[in-house]
Order: C-alpha cells, then structure tokens, then sequence
C-alpha cells in the first residue's frame, strides 16, 4: 500500500484583476514508499506548500488526483490517519501547551486517560515537558515548531506530513527537529517533508523529489541523484610544513594557500591524497583537517535551477 | 465529545481570554449602572430612563460584541493560518464553522446574561419593580444577536476583517431601516425601483421584528405569538446564512 500517490496534481492560481493566471504546480507524478523519509526539495515559491496544501485540502487541486493510505484525498476521514505541520505554524496562542495538544486529540476523537498519556508521551519526546502549563503565546520559534510536531502526532497518524520542518530554527533546533523524524521512522511511519535545507535532507532522507517552478525535475535517493563518483576535490589543511614540502605538494598539482604557519591544500584529483600525506609525514607536518568536497545536491539543485532559468 | 462541541468549547475559551471582551462587558455594566445617575435628572419618569438605558446598553454591547469577536474568531484564523492545521484534521470544513458559530453563540448568551444580571440588580437597587416584560425584550435582542453573528460569520468566510465588519455593520443599520424599504417601495408605483425596494426588504433581515424595548418599558402588552414569530424567523434567517456560509466555505482555497 502506498502511503502517498499523486497523479498529474495540477494547481493553477488566478491573480489579480487581470485574473492573470500562474501556474504554481504543474502535472505533478509521486509516489512515497512505505517507511520511508522522502524530502521535497526546492526554492521558495517552487510549489513545496502548494503541494502539501493539495494533499490536505486545503486547496482543490485544477487537475489531478492524489491518494493517502490508497484512498482518495477528498475523503475527510483519511485525515485520521495524517500528521500535518504547517510552515511557520501559528496556533492558539492564548492555550497552554496541555490545552492545545488536548484540543486537537479531541478533534480526532481522543479522549480520557489515553489521550492524557498521549500528551505525557509527547511532551517528553519533544522536550517540553517543562512547559505543560505555559501558554503558547510565551514560546519561542523553536518550542513553537516542537509543539506543532507534538500536534501532527496527537493521533499517532501512518503518515506524517511536514512543511519546512526545519526553517527559521537554530542548528540545535534543527538536530532535535532531525532526531525526531529519524524517531518517527524507527516506528514505521511515512515522513514526507518539503525542506530548501540541504544538509538536512542529504542526512536523513532515504529520498528527494526536485521541484523547480512547478515541475518535478527529479526523484530518486541521495546517492543516485548525487552520483557515485562524487568527490570532487580534496581540502587539506596542515601545521607547520616545511618549504621543501610546500613545494612538493605544488608539483603534484596542489593549489596551495598559506595561512600563518598553516598550509591548506587543495587537490582537484582524489587519487593523489595519500601522495600528498607522505609528503606532510616526511616533512615534520601535523594534519589538521581533511575535508573531501562531494558533489551534493546543493549542486544538482542549482544545476536544475539554472537550466530553468536559462529556457 | 463531538467535534462541534469541542471547537465550540475551545472558541468560547479564546473569547474568554480575549482582553477585549471584559472591557466591553464593563463599559455595558458601567452604561447600565450609570442609568440611576442619569434617572435622577427628570421627575416621574426614572424608572422608565433605567429601563430603557439598560436595554439600549444590553442591546448595543451585544451587537459590538457580536460583530467585533464574532468577524475575528474566522477570518482571524484564516489570516493567521490557525485553520491549516484545523482543515488537515479529519473535521469536514463545515462543522468548523457551526463549532465557531456555536461557541460565539454561547459567549454572547453569557454576555447577554451578565449585563442582564447588572441591569436586574440595578433595577432591584433604586427600589423599581421587575416584570416579565423585560426579560422578553432581552430574549429578543439576544435573538437579533445570533442573526448579526450569522451574518458576520458569513462575510468572513470570503472577505477580509476589515470588509466583514464594515459590511456587518451596514448590514445591522440597514436592518433596523428595512420597513422604510418597503414604504418607500410602495410609494413608487410599479417600477424597477419599487421591485428592488421589495427584493432587498425580503433579503434583508428586517432587525427591528425583534425590537421590543419600547413595549417592554412602556407597559405594552407583548404577546406569546410574537414571540414566537420572531424567534422562528430569526432562526429561519440565521439558518439561511449559515447554510450559505457553509456553501462558500466548503469551497474555498487556503492560500
């Protein structure tokens, strides 16, 4: 069964008093796998958040049709089995943190000691145990996106869609964010998430979807979109090399930037690394740092921007 | 619980932590308080000043109430997109919006029920009696209330905050001129006009049917039957906007 499958979903906004029309997402093919961490990865106004408001009726789709669990979106009560987080989420802010993930159990259906155990649970996995009783309007950004996080797992859902999960947080909040969706597939559950972070997605995504103006461009898994050759080039940074290896290291075709008493060099062709490691061995060297530059998506992403751009 | 009564539940909850709604309800308690004062300026006539002042009072804090609260709790939720993650729940659009008609309808009837509570007391301090009649005429404008918070959720289903007051407004003034529609229509003669004239007295919602306030304070008889009258058609009507709210909600985009 297919957690998510979406048939040339089209989406077409009429703007203005011209009624001038813009073409935000365009014949959109996809399909999630079971289990699996899939990242939806493009530019602001790429059609990310259309996408996503699609899929939870939030707006009628011009053409296409979309399934959740194999059933179609229209049907309100597959919801039942989806965890929404909304982009820069804005919520309740006069309830408190108990208050507002109550409200939204009972939306479900939940109730009683289950739903108070659920809260218990939730609370803790997003760490905000402490804050029960604050009301939402005291919370930082990133308690804010902890506790929409909470709200998308009231109902334990099957699939759990997350709009730009990670935008707008500090690095610590973004490594929470991150270790929470990793937790979130440890328990079997579907993560689609829509992100223009690109670490992140190369770190915890079995999958990636391309949108570029409307348009998916590509989809496969990291290491297929990235390539299998994939480093491109080598930094090397080392402590007190002598002249005489500085000078080596030049002839095998280094480029070689002087800092201080440090030597950063940077070979384009990673075969001559281990060359280039004798030589800091023989020469009283002491490595600092060596850092392989891999084609990333970053790359592939800009390459499939800028071939939009230019047509 | 269903999902009505907990949206209902949970809007009745934000109206109470709304700062605004306190100070409404004390300039109400303070207007209707201040009617003893007020009272002692003429001779004879102070209960009749008490009365009437208290039920304007009533009256009018409701309307503001109902208008201002009532135009935030939708289109507040779309332009602050707390309702994205109310439609990505299993709730069909329209029970959203009956929840939030619901539990504005509950504030209002606690409103309505404290500044009632000031006025009796008011009344029972300068030494005046109560009589039926009164709670009648309150009965009433609690009724027009829900037709003016039926008509401000309507608006706010496709307008902006701004535009949904501005049109409830002119909606509750012009409501309360509707009989006016209806003789200047029949002072025109057959003509295009007077069947405009007529189209908009039906459509309108004829607000001065559940103005008793007169009656009340003067001693006239108001009637079971008018009551009744009044109370089904202003169900009728906010029926009628409320299943055309759901109609236009059901079908709108959440950009």
């Amino acid at each position: 069964m297919k957690p998510l499958r979406v048939e040339g979903l089209t989406k077409e906004f009429r703007l203005g008093l011209g009624r001038q029309r813009v073409m935000a997402l365009d014949r959109l093919d996809l399909e999630v796998e079971p289990g699996e961490i899939f990242g939806f990865l493009g530019h602001n106004g790429a059609g990310k958040t259309t996408t996503i408001k699609l899929l939870l009726g939030l707006l009628f789709p011009t053409a296409g049709r979309a399934w959740i669990l194999e059933r179609p979106i229209e049907e309100v009560a597959v919801k039942q089995h989806v965890g929404f987080l909304p982009e820069s989420p804005y919520f309740y802010e006069y309830l408190t943190a108990e208050e507002f993930l109550t409200f939204y159990g009972q939306l479900f259906g939940l109730g009683g000691q289950s739903l108070v155990k659920k809260i218990d649970e939730l609370l803790a996995m997003v760490s905000l145990a402490d804050a029960r009783h604050l009301p939402l309007r005291k919370f930082s950004k990133g308690m804010l996106q902890r506790i929409g996080l909470a709200q998308a797992l009231i109902n334990d859902p099957q699939v759990v869609i997350l709009d730009e999960p990670m935008s707008g947080l500090d690095p610590i909040g973004r490594r929470d964010v991150r270790d929470i969706i990793l937790h979130l597939k440890d328990e079997g559950k579907t993560i689609f998430f829509s992100t223009h972070i690109l670490p992140d997605v190369e770190m915890i995504c079995d999958r990636v979807g391309i949108l570029v103006k409307g348009q998916l461009r590509a989809v496969g898994a990291v290491h297929e979109l990235v390539g299998t050759t994939a480093v491109t080039s080598v930094e090397i940074l080392v402590e007190r090399l002598a002249e005489v290896g500085i000078r080596k290291a030049e002839e095998l075709g280094g480029k070689v930037v002087r800092r201080g008493d440090q030597v950063l060099i940077k070979l384009d062709d990673e075969h001559k690394v281990d060359q280039v490691l004798d030589l800091i061995r023989r020469h009283a060297g002491r490595l600092v740092s060596l850092v392989p530059h891999k084609r990333s998506l970053e790359d592939l992403f800009l390459k499939e921007t800028a071939e939009v751009g230019r047509t | 619980m269903n999902r009505i009564t907990v949206i209902a539940l949970n809007t009745f909850r934000e109206t109470l932590r709304d700062k605004i709604l306190y100070n409404l309800v004390f300039f109400g308690l303070l207007l209707i308080g201040s009617s003893i004062l007020l009272s002692t300026l003429t001779i004879g006539e102070q209960v009749k000043i008490i009365e009437d002042i208290g039920l304007a009072s009533i009256n009018l804090f409701g309307v503001i109430i109902a208008i201002f609260v009532g135009i935030g709790l939708v289109s507040k939720e779309i332009e602050k997109r707390t309702i994205f993650t109310i439609i990505a729940k299993p709730v069909p659009r329209y029970l959203f919006l009956l929840g939030k008609y619901s539990g504005l309808a509950l504030t209002l009837l606690v409103n309505v029920g404290i500044m009632a509570a000031g006025f009796f007391l008011t009344i029972l301090v300068s030494k005046a009696g109560l009589h039926l009649a009164l709670l009648k005429a309150i009965g009433l404008i609690f009724m027009e209330l829900l037709v003016i918070t039926a008509v401000a959720v309507m608006f706010s289903t496709f307008t902006t905050p701004t535009l949904s007051a501005t049109f409830t407004l002119a909606i509750y003034v012009i409501g309360h001129l509707t009989d006016d529609l209806k003789v200047l229509g029949a002072k025109m003669g057959e003509s295009l006009t007077k069947t405009i004239l007529d189209g908009l007295y039906y459509l309108l919602p004829n607000l001065d049917y559940f103005n008793v306030k007169g009656q009340a304070v003067h001693g006239l008889p108001i009637e079971p039957s008018y009551l009744v009258s009044a109370a089904t058609y202003g169900i009728a009507y906010s029926t009628m906007l409320l299943i055309l709210a759901c109609l236009i909600f059901q079908r709108r985009d959440f950009k």
